[in-house]
């Protein structure tokens, strides 16, 4: 008996230090798939269409990294995920990179273990009124009455944005995202507040969504990114870069369509997000070839999941390049 | 005086205490609040049914290819929304055109059930026994494939109503047995065996389920190896048959409280062993006796199954909600997919209890007042 529970000891600890050991590359490589954690379905960031496929701009992030390191962006495996469950996924190994519309905090980067490999979406807390009341900036809301969903972070940001402008407002919280835009419909607010990338997909749900409109005020830093376990610098880089690769891509034109072409193209800069620099992330030298080919670029993947190319239409605002306006950059590959 | 040698005719009954007048008089208009109160019914009914049906089939969109065709003034309810990816609703991420193995399996389980209810069948126990313990590694091996030449479909691809009933029959097929046994240790005499029945019961009944789902799917893997890959499923199922032995055990220990104390010494009397005697005395008529109080346990473990989406898992109402509610180009239709969803559990536990009404008549020995 007891060497029995000494040999399970034993075995135990083998499994661990071998799992351990191993880096998230080699893991991913050898079970020939990327094991990607999205959400349980949110319009243009992660929902499976009719065939079952998963699509949405989370999705494309995880599906870039899928193309990078084992050169073929089917091979993922989705792992929807709760918004409880998210980290822990992440942390206990189920999951290799996680991809779920989660906002970058100082809280979330230094205690939970964990990477933010970048930012795929600058979202921020928004807010839809009624067309009918002619508003142009929140801040001609003093008094109004607000459907916010209960329980997020979106309530205390409206209480701290209405307290610091002197106004005041009603709250009229819902459950569900569901139920506010069905309450807003039903006219118990002046106004909806929630996340702008959700503010578009709320207004296609109304009966006649041109009767509302989103205001340009901005009340939160939202940065969206995909998250990598702590302590994995390579996988961390792989990831990163990944990202990277496809803003770049957008930057210098190389889409989906001309990267062939492009591949053959004299400008160093473009040279060098072709090739050579596979190497030293320990890929193989098509990695962003493979990305670009297979999903796209940054550009494309905005359009194609929320913006023009989708029934969202989110315009591409801070998520604009920063030489055309918006704040998404990335460095430079060389 | 009025005399007679023979037994008159019985007369009809007045025409002032039957018929239609009769009834409307006695049951809908017989006080002044009961007056009030049928024609504030009547009102209620006016006001929301001939609506509801207008939305749900007559203004109603059964087929469309975008979502536009939905959209518009006087139209109802959009079906089509529903009818686009019945398949997701039905099976998940299951691939289409394997649909006739999880088919093939819901069939041999009607069929064999269905053997049990001829009355002449012989060899019942038997068959009973095949449909716990054999049939369900046939329909495994049915629907997850990997062998026989049936390709492999991971449980991470299961879904929808599939999904629903799969973790609702598992768990009630699996928390039955474990219930009786836990409530017969529960009233053992044995120390041991009594105070780890209570412990295990008091437990499992003191946590909600939503936290027994979320143990299973987040805790464990901590406390596993890393990168051990434990079923979601697999973890979840066990998690919801320990919640629901705990409180099947509770019912049936209702039951044996029940029965007489001279059912029990008559039993040792006849010079029974004690898995004798219940299984041929007491537990046929304790379970005769909680058959409402166990279908109630069944019917809220099918609802409660809709937990399983907070741990990533999609059954009916989340293929609905999240899965068909997240696609971009047919937002905005979330009362259809409710109200279909509503519909199928209605369906499902309704036949639920009308069965356990058939049976407890069936079984009716005239105990019943």
């Amino acid at each position: 008996m007891k060497k029995n529970i000494i040999l399970g000891l034993a075995i135990t600890a083998a499994m661990f230090s071998t799992t351990v050991s191993a880096s998230t590359l080699e893991d991913v490589k050898k079970a020939g798939v990327l094991k990607c954690g999205v959400t349980t379905g949110l319009a243009g960031f992660s929902s499976p269409d009719k065939d079952g496929n998963w699509t949405g701009l989370d999705v494309d992030t995880c599906r870039a990294v899928a193309a990078a390191v084992l050169g073929d962006a089917k091979k993922v495996k989705f792992n929807p995920l709760t918004a409880k469950e998210r980290f822990t996924a992440l942390q206990s190994g189920e999951i290799d990179m996680l991809s779920r519309n989660t906002t970058w905090t100082l809280t979330r980067d230094a205690s939970l273990g964990l990477n933010f490999a970048g930012v795929n979406y600058y979202d921020g807390q928004g807010f839809m009124v009624s067309k009918k009341l002619g508003v142009k900036s929140a801040k001609e809301l003093d008094g109004a009455a607000v459907c916010i969903q209960a329980g997020t972070t979106t309530e205390l940001n409206l209480a701290d944005y209405f307290k610091s402008n002197n106004m005041k407002f009603k709250a009229i919280t819902f459950d569900t995202s569901d139920q506010t835009i069905k309450g807003f419909e039903a006219g118990r607010c002046d106004m909806l507040t929630s996340d702008q990338s959700q503010l578009y997909a709320l207004r296609i749900k109304l009966a006649k969504p041109d009767d509302a409109v989103v205001l340009p005020e901005v009340i939160s830093k939202e940065p969206l990114g995909p998250v990598v376990r702590q302590g994995d610098d390579q996988w961390f880089n792989i990831v990163k870069w990944s990202l990277n690769a496809m803003i770049n891509a957008e930057e210098m034109g190389v889409t989906k369509d001309n990267v062939k072409e492009m591949k053959k193209s004299k400008d160093p800069a473009i040279g060098r997000l072709m090739g050579g620099q596979g190497e030293k992330l320990g890929l193989d030298d098509a990695w962003s070839y493979n990305i670009i080919s297979q999903v796209g670029n940054y550009g494309e993947i905005f359009e194609k999941n929320v913006g023009k190319g989708s029934p969202l239409k989110i315009e591409r605002g801070l998520n604009a390049l920063w030489n055309k306006g918006g704040i998404m950059y990335a460095p430079p590959i060389r | 005086m009025y005399i007679t040698d023979k037994i008159l005719p019985e007369l009809p009954a007045p025409s002032s205490s039957k018929g239609v007048l009769h009834w409307l008089k006695t049951n809908l208009f017989s006080s002044p609040v009961n007056i009030l109160i049928t024609f504030l019914g009547l009102f209620l009914i006016y006001k929301i049914v001939p609506p509801a049906i207008q939305w749900a089939f007559i203004d109603a969109t059964w087929v469309a290819d975008t979502r536009e065709e939905c959209l518009g003034e006087g139209k109802g309810a959009c079906w089509a929304y529903i009818s686009n990816r019945f398949g997701q609703v039905m099976y998940g991420f299951y691939p289409p055109e394997e649909y006739w193995r999880p088919n093939l399996a819901g069939i041999l389980l009607i069929l064999l059930t269905s053997l049990l209810f001829i009355k002449q069948m012989p060899k019942k126990v038997w068959i009973g026994a095949f449909i716990l313990l054999v049939f369900p590694f046939i329909a495994y091996f049915l629907i997850h494939g990997g062998s026989f030449g049936l390709s492999e479909v991971g449980t991470d691809k299961w879904g929808g109503l599939m999904l629903t009933l799969i973790i609702s029959l598992v768990g009630i097929a699996a928390a039955l047995p474990l219930g009786i046994i836990l409530a017969l240790g529960r009233r053992s005499t044995m120390p041991v065996v009594k105070s780890i029945c209570v412990i295990f019961i008091e437990f499992w009944r003191g946590v909600p389920l939503i936290t027994v789902l979320f143990m299973a799917s987040v805790m464990l893997p901590l406390f596993l190896p890393e990168g051990s890959d434990f079923d979601k499923l697999a973890r979840a199922m066990i998690g919801i048959i320990l919640f629901q032995a705990a409180y099947v055990a509770e019912v049936v220990r209702g039951g044996l409280q029940a029965i007489p104390k001279g059912q029990y010494e008559a039993s040792v009397a006849m010079g029974l062993s004690y898995w004798k005697s219940m299984n041929l005395i007491i537990l046929p008529q304790a379970l005769k006796l909680v058959i409402p109080g166990l279908v109630n346990t069944f019917i809220a473990l099918f609802k409660d199954t809709t937990l399983v989406l907070i741990i990533g898992l999609f059954d009916l109402l989340a293929i609905i909600e999240n899965v068909l509610g997240s696609d971009s180009s047919w937002l905005g239709f979330f009362t259809e997919g409710l109200v279909f969803a509503a519909f199928v559990f209605w369906i499902f536990c309704f036949s639920m209890s009308r069965y356990s009404m058939a049976l407890e008549r069936k079984l009716d020995t005239g105990h019943k007042h």
